[in-house]
């Protein structure tokens, strides 16, 4: 290779930094399309639209398991016990600090609606099993009270809880 | 690359690699150091425009692979799930269904560039093998792809091309239901085609490395056919040679995204937006237009087995073209003979193309069998005679020299570039006449206002054309592809999202079963499709006459016409793209309450000047008043007819507004780059002169 100086170096230069920026942000560009892909497509996130759930069938201590956007949503109905349970514990024993007035609606304390999905690694806790009366996670012993909330094991936060509202006393729309 | 490698490796680092592994000198030597003669013209640049397409198609074939189902009952409206819902699925797929046209026409020139410069000849007749086995494996890879969408064409064009090896003397029924894997094309048929078509380019690029290493042993031919014989012949790969081919990519880049973006569906079958259907045969059974000239030659010879015989000997003679042209100069710019006869073969193998698309009947048969007859004797008559005979012009000493003697011939390839194009849009265009043996009369050309690179759909005139839809056709037809949800997508017909949630709730849904185990009812969601009204094929037969009123989604491009030549011409400069359109409009109005003189209705049609063989089943659907508009627009039979016209294309193809604007931005893009290629090529190549 030779190194050749020019006459008019700036130009040249120019012309190929200009290209090859050009080209850079071309390359880039279509790059985005491939990533883009694959993300969840429209009918999808079209499916993913909200769902109503009956609650007259869940008697007092009974829970279901319902699926939106494919993940497992409890909808536990919690016996006084349990509620009084939940409310007892002081926020400072909790690794994730929530009241139970915070995870549930106001006028309807006995309905518990959480994801069921373990926050360690993602399995699906088994209910009305464990130390707290809530839900047991097998695969690496997470407990969780019967709000749902964690209190042992490596799980680090609470079961979330999904946005869900009451369309009527016995009709809830999760979603 | 032949010889010890002249890298020296800088770093530590690459000191240690190099002892182990050397493939930074592989790269080097054959990629950075390489010579290459200093006269190649643009026609070398399609071997590196060949491996940026087989890139463009592994790369695009394995994100759709990600979104398509390999299955008879799923595999059309995955397709058509990746066109509407994916994100940039329209774009992915038109890159690689438009992509395997591109690297067929790319490869086309490549092969036509060997043998008017005699690639071929020793010490290059490995090369040029290797060569013919990546066409033939892509001829299979092509075939194969196209099968997967599952549409009209898919099937019947598997079960023709399966067929062939039927005419295999005692074993070949035997043969084809191995091929199949059933009693017909069918759902092991689909599975193993989507199996090996992703398969096959791995074995492509496997063999393109072959070709490429060939290739560097033996050192590229060039325009002379004179082997460099010192330094001055040859300049280094990179960057003269880069360069180079990196502007003829970005220039072919600007035709591929003409067709990806404005001309998506020109180079395809409109039968192949209907779902495949064994029970009916479409009137044409065409291949792609880059097999038409061996479709020809197989239809040419009135033998079934012959017939297959020469399909593939067609291709099996280029094996031995090495042998078969043993004259001793190379390039047939010294080869006054030769170069005529090559232009007459090239002139052959286009006349095939288009009588390949051509109904097999009268004056086209004769033709072929007269342009059948030339291809082989080309080879094996006129170039064994000619390197016997031909006096050939005096060769220059060496490259340089002929590079000093001659002035710029870079006028001449462009005017041959263009003339190839024209060429090729000729084929094309072929393929659009194959239907010329109907006869009749074109559908009249409408103004659109979605037509044109710049055309959008007319949202008021959606809006009216979904009120038809809904108050007339849908009392039949279904829209099954359609969401209520797209009507309040960007490039609908911009009704709100609280709009089209009250639309789909007056619609009621079939759902279920239920906890209790039974089927209900229940209003529309934005998910839900524009279902059928009848709740099966039998129902729908029985209250239309016997004729199931076919799924609207797709009309407006599954419904196609002949439109000759030269017309095809200007469809291409012109981006026409409206046959469906068109037709569907003219079907609407085409109906006649008396049938023309010398015409026997049968009982129970209807006389429609438009409908193939002009009676339909369908009565005259829509009359003036029928529907009412708030807008002021006539209340009339042609307005109707347009208008629920535009509505079936918004509907067969929701994303048209997008892909035009983003095909005008890349458009702009590429021609700065290309621009910007050109100017710093020739501010390197100015080194050399
Ligand atoms: S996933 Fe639940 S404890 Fe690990």
């Amino acid at each position: 290779m030779t190194t050749e100086t020019s006459a008019e170096p700036t130009r040249r230069d120019f012309l190929y930094i200009a290209t090859g920026a050009v080209a850079a942000v071309g390359a880039a560009a279509a790059v985005w399309p491939f990533i883009a892909q694959m993300n969840p497509d429209a009918s999808t996130i079209a499916a993913g639209a909200p769902i109503e759930v009956d609650l007259t069938p869940i008697a007092e201590g009974q829970d279901i398991k319902v699926f939106w956007r494919g993940q497992p949503i409890f909808v536990m109905n919690r016996t006084q016990k349990q509620v009084d349970e939940a409310r007892a514990v002081k926020l400072s024993a909790l690794p994730d600090p929530q009241t139970d007035e915070e995870r549930t609606k106001a006028g309807h304390e006995k309905w518990l609606v959480v994801v069921g999905i373990c926050t360690h690694l993602g399995c699906i806790p088994i209910a009305h099993e464990g130390l707290f009366d809530g839900f047991f996670c097998p695969c690496h012993g997470s407990q969780y009270d019967s709000s749902g909330r964690i209190r042992q094991g490596p799980a680090p936060l609470n079961l979330p809880v999904p946005p869900y509202q009451f369309v009527s006393d016995t009709k809830i729309q999760i979603g | 690359m032949s010889g010890p490698s002249t890298y020296q490796p800088q770093s530590p680092f690459m000191k240690w690699l190099e002892q182990r592994l050397p493939i930074a000198g592989l790269v080097h030597s054959s990629f950075i150091a390489y010579p290459t003669p200093r006269n190649l013209n643009y026609w070398w640049t399609f071997g590196a425009i060949l491996s940026m397409m087989l890139a463009v198609q592994i790369i695009t074939g394995i994100v759709l692979a990600m979104h398509y189902t390999p299955h008879v009952d799923f595999a059309f409206d995955s397709v058509e799930r990746i066109v509407r819902d994916v994100n940039y699925g329209w774009l992915l797929r038109n890159t690689h269904a438009a992509g395997a046209s591109m690297f067929f026409i790319a490869v086309y020139i490549h092969m036509f560039r060997g043998l008017y410069y005699g690639s071929y000849k020793a010490p290059r007749e490995v090369l040029w093998i290797l060569g013919v086995i990546i066409y033939l494996l892509m001829m299979a890879t092509g075939f194969m792809g196209y099968v997967l969408p599952w549409g009209q064409m898919s099937f019947w064009g598997a079960t023709v091309i399966t067929n062939l090896f039927s005419a295999v003397p005692f074993v070949g029924d035997s043969i084809v239901t191995l091929l199949w894997g059933g009693y017909s094309v069918g759902n092991p048929t689909l599975n193993r085609f989507f199996s090996l078509h992703y398969l096959l380019p791995f074995v492509i690029a496997g063999v393109v490395v072959l070709h490429v290493w060939a290739l560097h042993v033996t050192g590229q031919n060039n325009p002379t056919g004179v082997e460099p014989k010192t330094e001055k012949d040859t300049v280094a790969f990179t960057p003269y040679a880069t360069m180079k081919d990196v502007f003829g990519m970005s220039c072919f880049l600007l035709f591929f995204s003409w067709f990806i973006f404005y001309m998506p569906n020109y180079l395809g079958e409109a039968d192949n937006y209907i779902p495949a259907n064994p029970g009916v045969t479409p009137p044409h059974i065409v291949p792609e237009w880059y097999y038409l000239p061996f479709y020809a030659i197989l239809r040419s010879i009135p033998n079934k087995l012959m017939g297959v015989v020469a399909m593939f000997g067609a291709i099996i003679v280029l094996l031995f073209l090495p042998w078969l042209d043993s004259a001793k100069v190379r390039s047939s710019r010294y080869r006054p003979l030769a170069k005529r006869f090559f232009w007459g073969f090239v002139v052959v193998c286009i006349m095939l193309g288009w009588l390949g698309s051509k109904p097999a009947e009268g004056i086209y048969t004769v033709l072929a069998r007269v342009f059948t007859f030339a291809y082989f004797a080309y080879f094996l008559i006129v170039l064994p005679l000619l390197s016997r005979v031909e006096k050939t012009l005096p060769l220059p000493n060496s490259i340089s020299e002929d590079v000093l003697s001659k002035g710029k011939t870079a006028g001449a390839t462009a005017a041959s570039l263009l003339a190839l194009v024209m060429a090729g849009t000729l084929m094309f265009g072929g393929v659009q006449s194959a239907k010329a043996a109907e006869g009749g009369e074109s559908p009249p050309s409408l103004e659109w206002s979605f037509a044109g690179p710049f055309g959008t759909y007319d949202r008021p005139q959606l809006q009216r054309g979904f009120k038809i839809y809904k108050e007339v056709c849908s009392a039949c037809h279904s829209l099954k592809l359609l969401q209520y949800r797209n009507l309040a997508e960007p490039g609908g017909p911009g009704f709100t999202i609280e709009q089209a949630k009250a639309i789909a709730a007056e619609a009621s849904i079939k759902d279920g079963p239920n906890d209790a185990g039974e089927m209900f009812e229940r209003p529309g969601r934005l998910a839900d499709t524009f279902h059928s009204p009848f709740p099966n094929e039998q129902a729908a037969r029985s209250a239309n006459g016997g004729a199931v009123p076919p799924d609207m989604s797709l009309l407006a491009k599954a419904r196609s016409y002949p439109r000759g030549f030269p017309q095809f011409v200007f469809d291409f400069f012109t981006q026409f793209q409206e046959q469906g359109p068109n037709y569907i409009d003219a079907l609407l109005q085409g109906y006649q309450d008396t049938p023309p003189e010398g015409f026997t209705l049968p009982d129970g049609a209807y006389y429609n000047k438009w409908y193939p063989g002009h009676s339909i089943k369908m009565p005259p659907p829509i009359s003036d008043g029928q529907v009412s508009f708030d807008d002021g627009s006539p209340e009339t039979v042609p307005q109707y007819a347009k208008d629920v016209t535009a509505f079936l294309m918004w509907a067969a193809e929701p994303h048209l507004e997008a892909r035009k604007r983003l095909g005008l931005q890349v458009m702009i893009f590429l021609i700065i780059l290309s621009g910007l290629l050109y100017f710093t090529k020739r501010k390197i190549w100015s080194n050399v002169h």
